[in-house]
């Protein structure tokens, strides 16, 4: 492995330089520019290879922003490089296995956005059972005293509710939506002994189960199109799918044909497959709501994201514990 | 036994509608031109002995005189804010709505209003289908809902469901009422205003009457200020609405969920224009399941008073 002066960079006089892949919200920017010199390649009339091979030997680490990919060609580009975060939960962008080849740790932001995206989660279930967004347009547009009153929704209480995914955010979920009156159960790759909620051992046997699926769980090669047709007709003609996680946890084409055929009764989507591009075919649909994947995006979340962040640098430059990794190879 | 005569003031559900007339004889009042309701009611007076209403139309003064054979208004609805319950009291005219069956939709509802309007869902949704969506990483912060206070105005059986789904996201609860309500930990304020400003979401969840015509009023508002959120789920009146058009323009309100106005179906128009609303048609009970559930009852307690059985959830 790395010899110990490169796997443990330390604060040397000066500030300790830190990569920008994409560009920052200005708050984090100005909040990490005290502590770290920041290397911004979008503002350099370089292009970014040579950007980077100018700057690699003093490139220990680079934070990740709005997903911005960090694969095995920029691994090559950056040799001194021992440290990813991202201001991410989802990890899917980074390729963990190149970076444990390497010796790269890679943090995310752990549980910290969980309660908003939770909230947006619910946000969603209730607009497309009970119609809310299709309703506001319908008042918006006049139609209320032309076309007299809207058509019914449908109840959420009482529904079973799967969790794909019984996460930080899959059990935030769970929390309110037990409020609510509905019944829980999960797909999860290891039964959780601490909760009494109903455990599935597959993805379709929990949609054959349940009238909404929630999914929260992390995109990997092996989750890829885990919602496929099998799994959205065993929810049936009367299921609901929520998806706050990747969009291609789902098999969007054939979602949107069981949507267009009336084999699902409806969809909450913050995420899609090819952001931003939205099939279109959703765009007339009632039953349906579609968000530009900002479930994360409150101030408050940005605030504590933005300390985290900072934290976990400070961590990883004084050689202490990670706060929130996914991948330490600093023990090796 | 001569069969029970049901005025029926306004459309409300097909089920229901076929419902009451498979047991009773049905005058449908809509289907009378508006200048000839009265004459309406005056030739089948005589046989009306039921009024069905709900949160449109329901049993006033005028329509009592005019129904001398009057014995039970059965509300579709929870509120009873169109009979006038203290002339039904004095005729003897029984009255019943339908409680408990709607209360779970209408604290989902008024949940769902609080986040739309913080989070911006609405706006999310007519951003996509708009085509705009053009570059990742494109987005506006919004407001966390977790966390946040939230003041229930009527701890009711509505306003007390609404505060058991708000404490699972972690929202500490305080409430106006008439009066303290003793076995809660939520934090009680004897006066709206106090309330208002020191919450950050408020939602209206007591009964119309007299008392609470426009309760928020233009210092409630104030109060609630330009980060503070109303969320209607009660009735229009509740709210001043020109003075709640008014602070929303004017941006000493930050945001409103509203599901119902002081003229409905109309919602002022200026209110069609603002990102931090979200509107909707009256639809606090208004599913599949509930409606059919309040049907059963409308018809449950119909049925008892044919029978001279006990009435199943009656106010007079």
């Amino acid at each position: 492995m790395a010899s110990e002066s490169e796997v443990e960079p330390r604060l040397v006089a000066g500030r300790p330089q830190l990569l920008l892949l994409c560009r920052p919200f200005i708050g984090l920017d100005q909040a990490l520019s005290s502590s770290f010199q920041l290397l911004r390649p979008w503002e350099s009339p370089l292009p970014r290879d040579r950007f980077l091979a100018a700057h690699a030997a003093g490139i220990h680490a680079l934070l990740s922003i709005s997903l911005a990919v960090v694969d095995a060609p920029l691994l090559d580009a950056l040799p001194a490089l021992r440290f990813v975060i991202t201001n991410s939960v989802g990890v899917d962008h980074i390729d963990l296995a190149e970076c444990a080849r390497r010796g790269v740790s890679v943090a995310n932001v752990g549980t910290i956005y969980s309660t908003d995206v939770a909230d947006y989660a619910v946000c969603l279930l209730l607009d497309v059972l009970r119609r809310v967004s299709a309703a506001d347009r319908y008042v918006r547009r006049g139609l209320w005293p032309l076309a007299g009153d809207y058509p019914l929704g449908f109840r959420l209480g009482g529904k079973r509710v799967g969790i794909v995914g019984l996460g930080s955010i899959g059990c935030e979920v769970a929390k309110r939506l037990e409020a609510f009156g509905c019944l829980i159960s999960y797909f999860s790759r290891q039964r959780k002994p601490s909760t009494t909620y109903t455990y599935f051992p597959s993805v379709c046997d929990l949609a054959a189960a349940s009238d909404i699926l929630v999914i929260t769980c992390a995109l990997t090669t092996e989750t890829h199109h885990m919602v496929n047709k099998d799994v959205i007709s065993a929810l049936g003609k009367n299921g609901v799918i929520i998806n706050v996680a990747r969009g291609a946890l789902i098999d969007e084409a054939e979602l949107v044909k069981h949507l267009m055929q009336g084999d699902i009764a409806g969809a909450g989507l913050d995420v899609f497959e090819q952001e931003p591009a939205v099939p279109k075919e959703l765009f007339c649909m009632d039953n349906v709501v579609l968000s530009h994947h900002t479930a994360i995006h409150t101030s408050e979340s940005f605030v504590d994201v933005h300390q985290l962040i900072i934290a976990s640098l400070e961590a990883f430059f004084s050689n202490r514990s990670l706060l929130t990794p996914v991948l330490d190879c600093r023990s090796l | 036994m001569e069969s029970l005569g049901v005025l029926l003031p306004v459309p409300m559900n097909a089920y229901l509608e076929s419902e009451l007339a498979r047991r009773y004889k049905v005058f449908r009042l809509w289907e009378s031109p508006p200048e000839r309701r009265q004459d309406f009611i005056r030739a089948n007076a005589a046989a009306i002995r039921a009024v069905v209403g709900n949160s449109k139309a329901g049993a006033d003064a005028d329509t009592i005189d005019a129904l001398p054979r009057l014995e039970i208004v059965a509300c579709f609805s929870v509120g009873l804010d169109k009979v006038d319950l203290a002339k039904c009291r004095e005729r003897g005219i029984r009255v019943t709505n339908t409680p408990d069956v709607l209360t779970d939709d209408v604290a989902d509802l008024a949940i769902g209003l609080a986040i739309a309007v913080l989070r911006r869902l609405c706006q999310a949704d007519r951003y996509v289908r708009s085509g705009a969506w053009l570059s990742k990483g494109d987005y506006k912060l919004t407001t966390r809902f977790s966390g946040k206070t939230i003041g229930i105005i009527g701890l009711g059986r509505i306003g007390l469901a609404i505060a058991k789904r708000a404490e699972a996201f972690g929202c500490p609860i305080s409430y106006y009422s008439r009066s303290e309500k003793p076995n809660t930990n939520y934090k009680y304020y004897s006066n709206l205003v106090d309330l208002a400003a020191n919450c950050h979401v408020l939602v209206v969840a007591c009964s119309l009457t007299e008392e609470t015509y426009h309760i928020v009023n233009r210092e409630v508002l104030d109060a609630l200020g330009p980060k503070g959120v109303l969320v209607n789920i009660g009735r229009g009146p509740h709210v001043d609405e020109p003075e709640l058009v008014a602070a929303l323009r004017e941006g000493r309100l930050g945001g409103a969920g509203l599901d119902v106005f002081e003229q409905e179906p109309y919602v002022p128009e200026e209110l069609f224009g603002m990102e931090n609303v979200v509107l909707v048609p009256h639809v606090g009970s208004g599913t599949n399941e509930t409606r059919n559930a309040m049907a059963d009852l409308v018809i449950g307690n119909l049925e008892a008073h044919v029978m001279n059985k006990p009435l199943l959830t009656p106010v007079v």
